[in-house]
């Protein structure tokens, strides 16, 4: 056949290429790092009963930064290596106007309350039994701790397990805000 | 009728009104569960569908599919609070537009394509001139019938 | 202290060796034309074959041993891990399950080598020198990325556990039939990758290609189905198949390889298309690395999926590798290897078969693009979505239903030229089988339109077997046998014919099975208390206690119902909880009662610690067991028709 018919044939090893590239892109990703659609938009309001008894809306905290963990008590080790870093986290910023709750999600009273044993966290905790609250804020795995400013909008989200350097970064970011 | 009775009568048929109403608000059809629980993914467990999937945050989602339809939602306005809180990868299977067209249109454009590709391919090749048919052989008649019956049995 | 560790690295190092030189080896010789080389390369395939297997060998030792100074065995079993499965363990996760992989292919380089060593002299050397560089690939993630043999210090007195879903018979078989599947299509590759070289696409490599690809499908199709069966009766969500990246990836070279077995018969009979089946079979090999590489990379999250590190860039290399080299080398071919094509008529087998491979190629890039959509749109625009189930579903079925029509019409319509009066013969009668039994269907009560064209498309393709059969069966009953003996004379002497018919005849029979349960199957939630009884379709379940069992390496809640039916009790089921030590939630272990027509299937949700009440999933699955029953059928009609052709001369 002739000569331009030649060329064309390699389109066929050519057309591999395109794919590879996608699939090379594959390994910058992870599939489960999910952007939340949640960022910048008003927080969900909620209504807890903590494992105090204490009421606990968000309502009421209106003009404190409010720090939101979800957790639970089987969630390991991600979860008991951040229980230390957030009741440091509190202990430091309690007297400068933030709100820290914990929400124990997908878990049972008994091994929850061992948790926070464990622990020894002086912030209010509380079960999310059905898993509305868990669900307002779109969270697919634990642990996940939303950063929501004074104006009640939540700003940031982090997934995994939180470090001092994270919660002291975000904390004073929001701080720093006026109402 | 005395008032008594009447506004006794009143007070009863307003209660059974308000009973009705309220039964009908909280039955909800399961099979508009299933289905708009179907059509959300699960989000522990990778591949699975809500309705599907038999972890907890998924019995907990459905729970929540049913507890809004029975508030009144319309189950497009239900997928939509889902996508609000987790974003379109809630969805099962992408919306049918913008970018998420493509995956939707592309597979059947493929096979449209194949398709007409092996119809031109087809009438291309079944169109070659043959070579030029060959002499009168020497085979005779009975001989020729026999061989051709025996193809025919052989080609089924 | 044990040296296993250390010994076993060595090994795995010298096979590579062994497996570079071979490849290698036999490589120059050919080029060369010195076959001392291609008779060095062989020995080196021997070598390769006993040292992968010392490997294998010693890793179970270690399992079986509890040798914990071995990392692989500390993370996939501990001291309560039953016997039996820590031999399945072996191949658990992902280095375990490499060596398996390699293992298989040194098999089959054996194989290939002590069958054609005498047979074909031109393509044999590279053939050989193929395969031995596919597994000296495979040798080489076993050493750098993803060493089973990596040593772990110090020793713990106790290792992790397997993960519990594996912990079940189908993990004894599921893998190792799929990657029999995965690893057979190697074989075929090798011989195309010669017939590329040598440009020599012959007779005999048709029927090479022919035997390896269906015994490689027979292990692929298989592997699926125990999948699915595993899938149904591990998981707990009652279902076979949810369009899992790897299922997907698992399920494309298995519709590549379908395709590919039906168009390797036009070459065989008209000398056509041997570039495009040069071409599936490139494509079926690439997709079953692509497979691996999809398990392996975590780039798509994947029930299935092992682990990341560096283990997916080798992959991904080594799969842009073969397939650019191998497409490179059919382009430069390209002038060699093309057919004339020549067709008689429009309405002909070969059209039928053409048609076949275009839904099926159509069916593979759906599934394709579906799975690596997510992929895409992240790329193209940073947003994450989902493709699963609907999408899959939506765009599938009428592509599958276009296979069984073609499926009825492809085995009796003419080869050349179907007269109307072929097609009449053929074809009338079985039309109006299907449309009839649509129309009873449909009278019956059956609303659902899927459900409706299935069925009559099952009729038609039933008959279109059927009166195939009974013809071809009365013919031979002319030379003086019986029904029974010319049937049997029919399986076995024109065993490649009757064997795909029934193979057909079980695709029929899987495909009602799909049909039915996804349309006629039923469930429902409930909590119920101590005694306290709910009702399913015809069934009553009543919950009678909840207890805890301690087993070796777990902690189980067992949940006891009592199901009974209009006539009386029928069973007694026991869905557990199960919690492990080591996985963070527990895992149900459903409990069902099978059936022909359906099948009861009671999964344990969340329960009072007391065990005053429990949630249950109640499901009705209806016709599962078709699948099963068809898989079964399916793979004995391939086992027939990889028998040697008696009807060849000697």
């Amino acid at each position: 056949m002739s000569e331009g018919r030649g060329a064309s044939r390699w389109l066929i090893p050519l057309a591999v290429v395109p794919v590879l590239i996608l699939l090379a892109y594959g390994f910058r990703t992870n599939p489960r790092d999910i952007p939340s659609p949640l960022i910048g938009k008003p927080a969900a309001p909620f209504t807890l009963r903590a494992f105090d008894g204490a009421a606990l809306s968000l309502e009421a905290l209106r003009g404190r930064v409010v720090v939101l963990n979800f957790w639970a008590s089987w969630c390991y080790p991600a979860c008991y290596e951040e229980a230390p870093a957030l009741e440091r986290g509190w202990q430091a910023y309690k007297d400068r106007g933030i709100a820290l709750i914990g929400v124990n999600i997908q878990d049972k009273e008994e091994p929850a309350k061992k948790f926070l044993g464990q622990f020894g966290h002086t912030f209010p905790n509380a079960p999310d039994p059905a898993g509305r609250v868990s669900v307002d804020y779109g969270v697919y795995g634990v642990p996940e701790t939303f950063f929501i400013d004074r104006a009640g909008r939540v700003r940031f989200k982090h997934v995994g397990a939180i470090t001092d350097a994270i919660f002291k970064g975000n904390v004073e970011t929001l701080l720093a805000e006026k109402a | 009728m005395s008032a008594a009775h009447a506004s006794r009568a009143l007070v009863l048929a307003g209660l059974a009104c308000l009973l009705a109403l309220s039964a009908k608000a909280a039955t909800v059809d399961e099979n508009t569960v299933r289905e708009i629980a179907a059509e959300l993914r699960c989000v522990v467990c990778q591949s699975l569908s809500v309705a599907d999937s038999p972890s907890e945050t998924a019995h907990q989602m459905r729970e929540i599919v049913r507890e809004r339809l029975a508030a009144g939602d319309t189950p497009e306005q239900v997928k939509a609070y889902f996508v609000e809180k987790y974003g379109l990868w809630i969805l099962l299977s992408p919306p049918r537009q913008g970018f998420n067209l493509l995956v939707w249109v592309l597979p059947f454009a493929a096979l449209g394509a194949g398709i007409v590709l092996v119809g031109v391919l087809v009438r291309r090749w079944s169109r070659r001139p043959r070579a030029a048919a060959p002499g009168p052989s020497p085979v005779d008649e009975a001989t020729r019938a026999r061989i051709s019956r025996e193809i025919a049995e052989m080609d089924r | 202290m044990t040296y296993v560790p250390e010994i076993g690295y060595a090994a795995t190092v010298a096979a590579l060796v062994l497996a570079a030189y071979g490849s290698a080896a036999s490589a120059v010789g050919a080029a060369t034309g010195r076959p001392a080389l291609r008779r060095s390369s062989e020995r080196a395939a021997v070598g390769v074959f006993a040292l992968v297997t010392c490997c294998m060998l010693l890793l179970i030792y270690a399992f079986l041993t509890f040798d914990f100074s071995v990392r692989y065995v500390a993370t996939n079993t501990n001291r309560g891990t039953p016997f039996y499965y820590r031999i399945t363990a072996v191949w658990g996760a992902l280095e375990g399950s490499i060596i398996l992989w390699t293992w298989m292919l040194s098999i089959y380089t054996l194989v290939a080598v002590a069958q054609y060593r005498r047979r074909h002299p031109e393509f044999y050397p590279w053939v050989l020198s193929v395969m031995l560089g596919i597994a000296g690939f495979f040798l080489l993630v076993m050493t750098i990325p993803a060493p089973p043999f990596e040593r772990l210090s110090p020793i713990p007195l106790d290792g992790r556990g397997l993960n519990p879903l594996l912990e079940d018979s189908g993990m004894i078989t599921h893998p190792v039939a799929l990657y029999l599947g995965f690893t057979g299509f190697t074989v075929p590759f090798a011989f195309a990758m010669g017939a590329l070289i040598t440009g020599r696409a012959g007779d005999e490599w048709i029927t090479i290609t022919r035997r390896w690809t269906i015994v490689a499908w027979y292990f692929l199709s298989l592997g699926l189905l125990i999948g699915g069966w595993w899938s149904y009766h591990v998981l707990g969500w009652g279902g076979y198949w949810a369009w899992d990246p790897v299922e997907n990836a698992a399920f494309m070279p298995w519709l590549t390889g379908t395709a590919l077995l039906h168009s390797v018969m036009i070459q065989e009979r008209r000398r056509m298309l041997k570039l495009w089946n040069l071409t599936l079979i490139i494509l079926t090999f690439g997709l079953t690395l692509f497979g691996t590489f999809l398990t392996r990379s975590g780039i798509i999250g994947s029930v299935h999926a092992f682990s990341q590190g560096s283990v997916g860039q080798f992959f991904l290399g080594f799969l842009a590798l073969v397939l650019l080299g191998a497409f490179s080398l059919m382009a430069w071919r390209f002038d060699r290897l093309r057919g004339q094509g020549e067709l008689d008529s429009v309405v002909s087998r070969e059209s039928a078969f053409l048609l076949n491979n275009v839904f099926l190629l159509a069916a593979t890039f759906t599934v394709f693009f579906g799975t690596v959509f997510p992929l895409l749109s992240e790329a193209v625009r940073g947003a994450k979505v989902s493709v699963g189930a609907p999408f899959f579903n939506l765009v599938n079925i009428p592509v599958f239903l276009a296979l069984l029509f073609l499926m009825g019409v492809g085995p009796l319509i003419a080869w050349r030229r179907a007269s109307a009066d072929n097609l009449r013969r053929n074809f009338l009668a079985p039309v109006l089988a299907g449309i009839l039994a649509a129309g009873v269907l449909r009278a019956l009560g059956v609303g659902n339109t899927l459900v409706l064209l299935c069925m009559g498309l099952v009729v038609f393709v039933s008959a279109t077997i059927a009166l195939d059969f009974y013809r071809a069966a009365r013919a031979r009953r002319r030379s003086g046998d019986g029904w029974l003996g010319a049937t049997g004379g029919l399986l076995l002497r024109q065993n490649r014919r009757y064997g795909g018919f029934i193979v057909h005849l079980g695709i029929l029979v899987v495909a009602l099975g799909v049909a039915g349960s996804q349309a006629w199957s039923v469930q429902t939630e409930t909590t119920l208390e101590r005694g306290q009884s709910m009702e399913l379709a015809g069934y009553k379940v009543r919950f009678d206690r909840l207890h805890g069992a301690e087993e070796s390496n777990h902690f189980k809640v067992i949940g006891t119902f009592t199901v009974e039916n209009g006539r009386g009790p029928l069973a007694v089921l026991s869905p557990a909880k199960k919690f492990y030590p080591q996985e963070q939630t527990p895992i149900a272990a459903v409990d069902y009662r099978l059936g022909f027509l359906e099948d009861l299937y009671v999964v344990l949700g969340d329960f009072a610690q007391d065990g005053s009440h429990a949630t249950i999933k109640v499901q009705v699955n209806r016709m599962v067991s078709w699948l099963w029953i068809g898989g079964l059928v399916l793979t004995l009609g391939a086992l027939l028709a990889i028998l040697p052709d008696r009807r060849r001369p000697a």
